[in-house]
């Protein structure tokens, strides 16, 4: 019983992490209808760059959100790249995405090594119904939480969030009232960039990351991000936990090695089940 | 306000519009008339960026504007509703207005970034202006239905809201009128005579000619890409070259039905 609740929050956390980057892949394919596969590095970096800024003797807290914030300039810095120039198709930005995302791991390695690293969390363990967890995998879980609320705050209440819903629903009426959608797209890129450096932030401490994590990462986010239709947020943050939930389970009672192939699997089911669905929101 | 020079537009070596000249002075009601394929919307898409020009020029307010994207002529403050409905779907009809204030803000995307959500106050003058655009063109009734629920002649209307919001100086009606029923017809006829009288500039492509010759201080005609003929609704309706092109064949169009 105890370590099923182990492997249930812990998956939770997984999961969160998993949400955080799959609404990195929402909020840029919603405005710029790119899969931007450089998703999952973006979340290395967060993960990479606390761990240096920790080890140079930042504080707690401040180091993180430094490591949040330069994921979302390399974010927007990628996205400058990838569609920066105009009217390159969706198809060609994925691509220049996934070079992005090759180039970055060269990067890691160079940087950081090839090693997975580490970086000190809060500490601590926590009971929760009997079992012991680590303090950072339920602060995992309010943050993600928190930063979901943020999230859907912003695209509904503040002028530049509303900005990028006119530019997601219809460019060319987004463009008639002045709306620079190029920008809008960017900044898109942005955001996924926050939101993949907090998943990185969030997790590198009870789950090392490397050079070799953004392609497991982004598996996972992007099997969220699919199980929200690639549209919606809140959906994507249930297919998240679902998700993280039953890697752990597979991982904690079969074998650990079977996670990623869960993520394919379940996102190989419901492509093929809502095959329908996803291409409608492609043909708009 | 607005000086079109010999602008020329052409698709697959076929002139849309030829060597277009046309000044519009401010507070003009400036109507534009011409057969299928004259060339008028094709005016229009220059004049608010969707298209560009082989050659010529456009300035606007004293500067040249033909080299801007869309969002920065809209910016600027030149505003189109097209025939075809360019709407929100996912959004009520009240947030589609709400959207067109965004045009309103000159000062550009930095500063519209820098607000904040908390400036409530704004947001609610916003909301206000908004439902004030729908009540002019009539629409204060549907402002929380969706906005792919109305009807195509409402739609239209709707973006004639979503412009207003951005306060244009230059505002373009491509063929406002089709599609609606004569009652309709009546209350947008006073809706732009109002727009007019309080000084805003107005560019009207209409198929209805007595609409056009009711409303518009002044009237350009064109002819397959061409200019052929400017001047007062009594000036064009005794052009010989108008009647012959277009204003003959419209009243044996019309006494055919």
């Amino acid at each position: 019983m105890n370590d099923f609740i182990t492997y249930l929050v812990s998956g939770v956390a997984i999961g969160c992490a998993f949400a955080l980057i799959g609404s990195g892949f929402v909020v840029v394919h919603r405005v710029t209808r790119v899969v931007n596969f450089t998703q999952g590095t973006l979340a290395v970096f967060g993960g990479l760059i606390a761990s240096t800024l920790l080890k140079g003797a930042l504080p707690h807290g401040i180091a993180e959100i430094v490591a949040v914030l330069s994921a979302g300039v390399i974010g927007l810095i990628f996205g400058f790249i990838a569609t920066g120039k105009r009217g390159t198709p969706p198809l060609i930005s994925l691509l220049i995405t996934l070079g992005l995302s090759t180039l970055s791991a060269a990067f890691f390695i160079l940087f950081w090594g090839q090693n997975p690293i580490s970086p000190p969390g809060i500490g601590g363990a926590t009971d929760v119904l009997g079992a012991r967890i680590e303090t950072q995998r339920l602060l995992v879980v309010v943050v993600t939480v928190i930063a979901f609320v943020v999230l859907s705050l912003f695209f509904d209440r503040s002028y530049v969030g509303k900005g990028l819903t006119a530019a997601a629903s219809n460019p060319r009426a987004a463009r008639l009232v002045g709306i620079n959608v190029r920008w809008m797209g960017f900044l898109s890129f942005g955001i996924a960039g926050v939101l993949g450096g907090l998943a990185g932030v969030l997790i590198a401490p009870t789950n090392a990351v490397s050079f070799a994590s953004d392609l497991p990462l982004a598996l996972g986010g992007f099997a969220a991000a699919v199980f929200g239709g690639l549209v919606s947020v809140w959906r994507t943050l249930l297919g998240g936990i679902v998700l993280g939930v039953v890697g752990q389970l597979v991982a904690g009672y079969l074998s650990g090695s079977y996670q990623t192939e869960v993520a394919l699997l379940m996102m190989l089911a419901i492509m093929i089940v809502r095959y329908k669905s996803l291409s409608a929101e492609e043909a708009k | 306000m607005l000086t079109v020079t010999s602008l020329s537009r052409a698709f697959g070596g076929v002139y849309a519009t030829k060597d277009v000249s046309v000044t519009v002075p401010e507070g003009e009601l400036r109507g534009v008339i011409g057969p299928n394929g004259a060339g008028k919307s094709t005016l229009f898409n220059l004049i608010g960026g969707h298209l560009r020009a082989n050659a010529g020029s456009i300035e606007f307010g004293g500067a040249r504007v033909d080299r801007l994207p869309v969002h920065r002529r809209a910016r600027l403050g030149i505003a189109i509703v097209f025939q075809g409905a360019r709407l929100f779907p996912e959004m009520s009809v009240l947030e589609n207005v709400m959207v067109g204030a965004n045009a309103a803000t000159r000062a550009g995307a930095v500063a519209a970034a820098l607000r904040l959500p908390s400036q409530r106050n704004e947001e609610r003058g916003i909301r206000q202006r908004a439902f004030a655009a729908l009540g002019r063109v009539g629409l204060a009734a549907w402002a929380e239905r969706d906005a792919e629920a109305l009807p195509l002649g409402q739609q239209r209307r709707l973006q004639v809201a979503r412009a207003l919001m951005g306060e244009p100086r230059l505002l373009l009606l491509d063929e406002p009128a089709s599609g609606l029923r004569a009652a309709e017809r009546e209350d947008l006829s006073e809706l732009i005579t109002e727009l007019h009288r309080e000084g805003m500039t107005i560019m009207l492509i209409e198929h209805d000619v007595s609409m056009v010759m009711r409303l518009a201080d002044k009237i350009t005609v064109l002819d397959l890409g061409e200019v052929i003929a400017e001047g007062t609704p009594a000036e064009i309706r005794r052009n010989q070259r108008v009647i012959d092109a277009y204003l003959g064949g419209e009243a044996a169009h019309a006494d055919a039905e």
